[in-house]
């Protein structure tokens, strides 16, 4: 049976330089997934092309068994939730922003501001409600992103270090957050992050890119106590020069 | 009668005519307002969408059509006068509408030069905004009638500026309204065109007064661009 999120030999090229080669991964309906691997690799990229922003130059990606060359890029887009490593906000204010993610569905009245509230106290941004997004402080907005990511239920999240630069306070909310949907909702979410420790607390799977390849990609003890490569000891260890 | 003295007494006759609500400056006044408030809001209905259109497409003449739109920002009235004289006059291709010496040639007279305005600096405006902006609504699956609305707001004080901008052009403009138009007293009289036709006649309070209006609806105009302007510095980006 096909997975829930399949990449099938996936290829990505900046002018001459390789930064994905024949990419293979899949991903499980439910499952928390990190993307751990050294700055400038690609996962940004990885990324991108699961939402469509960008297009692989071969390779093709299947998303709960249909490929995507069979669906508008709007389409899927309008399935998945992706928040970007440094997010920029709308001016209007916090309701607002999270709100026109439900408006871009048609979703109105009662349950747009059910939905949108109830998103707002999971990310704690409740009190903040009625505040200018442009006012806030780079956490605050960092979890507005993440709320009009999450509004509308995305079949599929994906997140690019979403807690990069934030200090522990904000970081243990947007992790809750994202366990809790995780867990709550079964919501499968990806995670791209560069810390060793965030993949440990919060992900079921760990996947480790480097050279434009997933070279070790297993459940999160197994990866971190018998890894598969000695690059993702070396990784691990962080004594990897890259 | 001095030189200076000569000055102030046309002031205060002028300020007199103004404040005992003389007919025929009220007359006047408005048709101005009315010609131009109406161009530069067609100009703007017109002009951002289209100014919005040419920045996000990718289509081939873009760079062409963006440096013709700034070229005719700063089109020459009296030759759009001349055209759109052409245009309707009796052996033109317009014509039949009747409509030269009217206040409706003088809004279309107008509304060419509000247009390019308009469109230039909504282009300019659009192109300058973060790109992130758009990516984020592409991805968050935006329709493309709501990724426009959310990034004209974005760009909302500049589109403010430019119907400022087009309205101030318009108001002040003397050449296209006074070939189309006629400056007919009491039908296609506008401030600016007066103020020539009474200076001419030597009716300088007159002349004066309908100044003082046309420099009080700049200053006030632009007192409120100002104020805009900074009540949104207070706003900063994350
Ligand atoms: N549009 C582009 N044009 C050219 N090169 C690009 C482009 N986008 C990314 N790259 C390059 O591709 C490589 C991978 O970039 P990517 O952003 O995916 O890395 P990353 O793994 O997310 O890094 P980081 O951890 O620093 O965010 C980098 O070397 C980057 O400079
Ligand atoms: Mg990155």
């Amino acid at each position: 049976m096909a997975s829930y999120l399949e990449l099938d030999g996936i290829s990505k090229k900046y002018g001459d330089k390789a930064i994905l080669r024949k990419l293979n991964a899949a991903f499980d309906e439910g499952d928390l997934v990190a993307i751990v691997g050294p700055s400038g690799v690609g996962k940004t990229t990885l990324l991108r092309i699961i939402d469509r922003l960008e297009e692989p130059d071969s390779g093709e990606v299947s998303f709960r068994g249909e490929p995507y060359s069979r669906l508008s890029a709007k389409a899927v887009q309008k399935r998945i939730g992706m928040v970007f490593q440094n997010p920029v906000v709308f001016n209007a204010s916090v309701f607002n922003n999270v709100a026109y993610s439900l408006r871009f569905r048609g979703v109105a009245s009662e349950e747009l501001k059910n939905r949108v509230l109830s998103i707002l106290r999971l990310l704690k941004l409740d009190s903040l409600s009625e505040r200018s997004a442009l006012t806030l402080s780079g956490g605050e907005a960092q979890r507005v992103s993440l709320a009009r990511a999450m509004v509308y239920s995305p079949e599929l999240l994906l997140l690019d270090e979403p807690t990069a630069n934030l200090d522990p306070h904000n970081v243990s909310i947007i992790e809750d957050a994202l366990m809790e949907c995780n867990r709550e909702n079964r919501t499968t979410t990806i995670i791209v992050t560069h810390n060793i420790f965030q993949a440990k607390r919060i992900a079921k799977k760990v996947a480790f890119l480097l050279d434009g390849e997933l070279i070790d990609y297993s459940a999160v003890e197994e990866f971190f106590s018998s890894p598969k490569d000695p690059r993702t000891t070396s990784f691990i260890k962080g004594d990897m020069v890259y | 009668m001095g030189g200076f003295e000569f000055l102030i007494d046309g002031f205060l006759k002028a300020l007199q005519l103004i404040s005992s609500g003389d007919p025929l400056i009220a007359t006047i006044t408005l048709l101005s307002l009315r010609v131009s408030v109406t161009a530069t809001l067609l100009g703007a209905i017109f002009g951002i969408p289209t100014g919005f259109l040419i920045a996000r497409k990718d289509f081939i003449g873009k760079s062409m059509i963006t440096t013709v739109v700034n070229t005719a920002m700063g089109l020459p009235p009296v030759v759009v006068g001349l055209v759109i004289y052409l245009m309707l006059s009796s052996f033109g291709p317009l014509g039949f509408l009747k409509l030269l010496y009217t206040p409706e040639a003088m809004i279309i007279a107008q509304t060419v030069l509000t247009f390019p305005i308009a469109c230039g600096i909504t282009i300019s405006v659009v192109m300058s905004l973060n790109p992130k902006l758009k990516e984020t609504l592409v991805s968050l699956g935006a329709p493309g009638i709501w990724e426009a609305l959310i990034l004209l707001n974005e760009s909302r004080l500049g589109l403010i500026t430019a119907i400022i901008t087009a309205f101030g052009g318009a108001i002040s403009e003397v050449g296209a309204i006074m070939m189309v138009g006629g400056n007919l007293g009491g039908f296609t009289q506008a401030l600016t065109t007066s103020i020539m036709l009474y200076t001419n006649m030597g009716d300088f309070d007159t002349a004066i007064a309908l100044g003082i209006i046309l420099l009080m609806i700049a200053f006030g105009v632009n007192l409120f661009l100002t104020l805009l302007q900074s009540r949104s510095k207070i706003k900063r980006t994350v």
